[in-house]
């Protein structure tokens, strides 16, 4: 405790499953449709999020987070009746938490007011709703519109031993939190009031009885009496059917704590002997009895509440946490990084072994071949580590659905599949910008208006399907909407408007689907608020190409279209080919190879002070001669007598790659050149083969853009890199 | 709506984190908070300012939590203030001296603000 800071990342990660609870709950509240779980779940998470930032001085968000749980209280208590409005304001609400979340995360100030209007909202649900119970001549209503289904009734006799206002203690304050826990009918027995002679004034000589109508847990109740249960007698008695009338008295068995009340007159003077009755918890009036002796502020008795209720989400709370342990991602790094290093001493282990002569160490051999295989599963648990669900992304999807639905008046349902599919960690926190610029898409330019849809015969509400699955070592994510599909003579118009496309080319459907990923295709004439965000499609697969992955687009006309983004698993490990360049070793990722061909000169054409080109299949391929790019001697120069490797970019670029020989195929485990060293153009990243030699894995968007300006630039690093590399 | 007269607490503990976050809290449950280092500062303070409740560390230098209590209790003035103790962890025993003291509750460190928060009005409102 001495040191906050230590809390606070527990804080911060506890807050962001919070902001996510609230948000689900929050998507799921609408008119009709509420659930007083799933609002007590939202209140218990915005509740926490307030508790632990006051604890760590976080004074703007508390205040915030304050104004947002009064108004959830009112929903939970049924004061404030839930429309969509209010639905709306609680969600920018908790948008406005993350906000300030993010704010006392980084230590930096949020901007002077600008969570003003949705306070000024918050305040007005929570204004109407208290006008209206002004208004309400029966003010306790409000309790008895909980289903009776989670509540019972409790009785609880409470006879005070006769000093205990010695220690302190205030009967009226436990009785009061009692009221807090539900609807309390407190009945006070007056009968132990010896007379006026005998009457001590500062002893106890009243008892009550309450009948709690409640749907706390009877350690809540017991709670209350925490301090005094020792030498007080306190008698809870649960009753189970809902609604049974009250009639039951604590049964006489636990006589033995009860303080011995000496027979007198006059009333006590701290309790008011005026208290006979009192029922309800929610009622301001019937509340003043207390209130006359506890001025608290106004919150305070959602706070008393609302301090059972977080303490019941703590419960919840550690039984998840009975199954899952939190580790710094950092240490989980570590290992990763050493199971990788293991591969790769394994592999150069089992490559000199190879050398061995046959027949004479059968057991070595036998055992490197176990090791091999333990290895390659402690490689994949390792990898499973970081494996995440993607249902993190896919729940933040809704909302935008939702949003967009409202801003572009469009219905759209939108049905999800795969949720459980794993992926790791660093995939999945890239996936949010492809799939909601998908999801936007889809919605904004495929799924037709409900009167459009209605007069071509679907249904007047749009369905947007996304799914994920695992398909041969990768994870697929398809965005598929039944909308009207891709304008293709749109599309293509735009395209030669733009210069992308020679006018009287002729493209195939397939070709102009993709051209809405070409740069500066998406720059759209009307940028709307949804799709134009600035970012184009062509962004979203450049940066799904930079983990590796692809995207493409499906689409029939009338009948909607279909994103496909395929994405590596991992980014620890990669398929790639091996290459060899003189002496060098390269590898290129799999994921660009088109194929691999022996030109024939009569392929080849130099173009005047530029650089060669070759035919392949009937279209001209800039060559990339990678001796010369990187400075590498002793090269094969002449493509004839090497190989040409055609690659292609995520963009659809391609270029044909001179090198010496294709090595073959293999899984490496890819080690980060920035980290261990600088970055360098054309060059991804390293890695170790089994010989223990360092190879670079070449970037193809890299050498494209490379080739396109000055040659070999990048020679020297290279050969610097190589030098250094080993010593990782 | 907001109540007039605010409730007083006294927290009195040799942590300045400690005081803070306690002030902190109540704070911002609507609670006055005055802070004292020790017992006999705590004494010092009470001299001139009535207090609701007060918050007592056990183990302080000068003069610690038990001491205060007693003193507070031979006081006419606290006879009946209430005084929460902040005790390490369930200790029973701990828990016995304090009421033997005096004492009318207790709250365990480390704390969850809402948990303070509803100790603190179960014995003062």
């Amino acid at each position: 405790m001495e040191d906050l800071q230590q809390f606070k990342q527990t804080y911060f990660d506890e807050s962001g499953e919070f902001l996510a609870v609230a948000e689900a709950g929050l998507l799921r509240l609408a008119p009709g449709n509420v659930d007083l779980d799933e609002v007590n779940a939202i209140f218990r998470a915005v509740h926490s999020i307030k508790g632990g930032g006051g604890a760590f001085g976080f004074s703007e968000l508390v205040a915030f987070a304050h104004e947002f749980e009064t108004v959830m209280d009112g929903v939970r208590s049924c004061t404030i009746a839930v429309t969509d409005a209010l639905v709306n304001t609680l969600i920018r609400a908790n948008d406005i938490l993350a906000q300030l979340l993010a704010h006392a995360r980084d230590g930096t100030k949020p901007e002077l007011g600008f969570a003003d209007p949705v306070v000024v909202a918050l305040r007005h649900h929570a204004q109407t709703a208290a006008d209206a119970v002004q208004e309400s001549p029966a003010p306790s209503t409000p309790a008895t519109n909980l289903p009776e289904t989670v509540s019972r009734v409790v009785t609880v006799r409470f006879q005070p031993k006769a000093d205990l206002l010695m220690t302190g203690n205030d009967p009226t304050f436990m009785l009061r939190a009692l009221t807090h826990l539900g609807t309390a009918e407190i009945e006070c027995d007056v009968g132990g009031l010896p007379t006026l002679a005998h009457l001590e004034p500062e002893l106890l000589y009243l008892q009550w009885l309450v009948t709690l109508t409640t749907d706390a847990s009877l350690v809540d109740i017991q709670d209350v009496f925490e301090f005094v249960s020792d030498d007080s007698l306190v008698e809870i008695t649960e009753h189970s059917a809902d609604g049974a009338s009250p009639t039951a008295s604590p049964s006489e068995t636990d006589e033995a704590a009860g303080g011995a009340v000496t027979p007198g007159l006059a009333p006590a003077t701290r309790t008011e002997a005026t208290v006979a009755t009192v029922a309800g918890a929610a009622s301001p009036s019937q509340l003043a009895l207390y209130e006359a002796s506890a001025p608290a502020l106004a919150a305070g008795d959602s706070k008393a509440a609302a301090g059972k209720s977080s303490t019941a989400g703590d419960g919840a709370h550690l039984n998840l946490g009975g199954h899952t342990i939190r580790v710094d991602l950092d240490k989980i790094d570590r290992l990763v990084n050493m199971v990788g290093e293991m591969v790769i001493t394994q592999a150069m282990v089992a490559e000199h072994v190879r050398d061995l002569p046959p027949g004479q160490f059968q057991e070595l051999l036998e055992g490197l071949e176990q090791l091999a295989q333990h290895t390659r599963e402690l490689r994949e648990s390792v990898m499973s580590i970081r494996a995440q669900p993607v249902s993190s992304v896919f729940s933040r999807m809704p909302r935008l659905v939702r949003e967009l639905s409202s801003e572009t008046g469009k219905d759209v349902v939108l049905i999800t599949a795969g949720e459980n599919t794993e992926v790791d960690k660093t995939v999945v926190e890239n996936l949010v910008d492809p799939l909601t610029h998908m999801i936007r898409n889809s919605i904004d330019h495929g799924l037709e208006k409900p009167d459009d849809r209605e007069a071509v015969g679907k249904p007047r509400t749009g369905t947007v399907h996304l799914s994920a699955q695992h398909r041969s070592g990768r994870i697929v994510i398809e965005v598929a909407d039944d909308g009207r599909g891709i304008d293709r003579p749109k599309v293509l118009q735009t395209a030669i408007k733009r210069g992308l496309v020679q006018p009287g080319i002729n493209l195939s459907d397939e070709e102009i689907d993709n051209l809405i990923f070409v740069p500066g295709f998406s720059t759209a004439d009307k940028i709307s608020n949804i799709s134009g965000r600035g970012v184009g499609m062509d962004v979203v697969r450049r940066n799904v190409s930079n983990l590796g992955g692809r995207i493409g687009v499906y689409s029939a006309p009338g009948q909607g279209s279909r994103f496909v983004l395929s994405l590596p698993l991992t980014l620890a490990v990669l398929d790639g080919m091996v290459i060899s360049v003189g002496l060098e070793r390269f590898v290129l990722p799999l994921t660009n190879i088109v194929e691999s061909l022996r030109p024939k000169a009569t392929d080849l054409h130099g173009l005047v002070n530029r650089c060669d080109v070759m035919m392949a299949r009937g279209e001209y391929v800039r060559l990339v001669y990678l001796h010369q790019l990187f400075g590498i001697p002793d090269a094969i120069v002449d493509a004839t007598k090497g190989l040409v490797v055609l690659v292609e970019t995520e963009d659809g670029g391609r270029l044909g790659l001179v090198v010496d020989e294709v090595l073959g195929q293999q899984q490496v485990v890819i080690k980060s050149l920035e980290s261990n060293y600088r970055r360098l153009d054309g060059v991804a990243a390293a890695t170790i083969l089994g010989d223990g030699r360092v190879a670079l894995i070449l970037d193809v968007a890299g050498l494209q853009e490379m080739s396109q300006h000055a040659r070999s630039p990048a020679s020297r690093s290279v050969a610097d890199a190589a030098i250094q590399l080993p010593a990782l | 709506m907001e109540a007039v007269v605010k409730k007083k607490v006294l927290t009195v503990d040799d942590s300045r984190t400690m005081r803070e976050m306690v002030a902190f809290t109540l704070k911002g449950a609507g609670y006055e908070v005055v802070e004292a280092n020790d017992g006999q500062h705590a004494l010092t303070v009470l001299g001139n300012d009535k207090v609701d409740l007060v918050i007592a560390d056990l183990n302080m230098p000068i003069m610690d939590g038990l001491t205060l209590i007693r003193k507070l209790r031979a006081t006419p003035q606290y006879r009946t203030t209430p005084i929460l103790m902040l005790t390490t962890e369930a200790d029973d025993k701990k828990k016995a001296e304090g009421r033997a003291a005096g004492a009318t509750g207790w709250i365990v460190k480390p704390f969850d603000p809402s948990k303070l928060i509803s100790v603190v009005q179960k014995v003062c409102g």
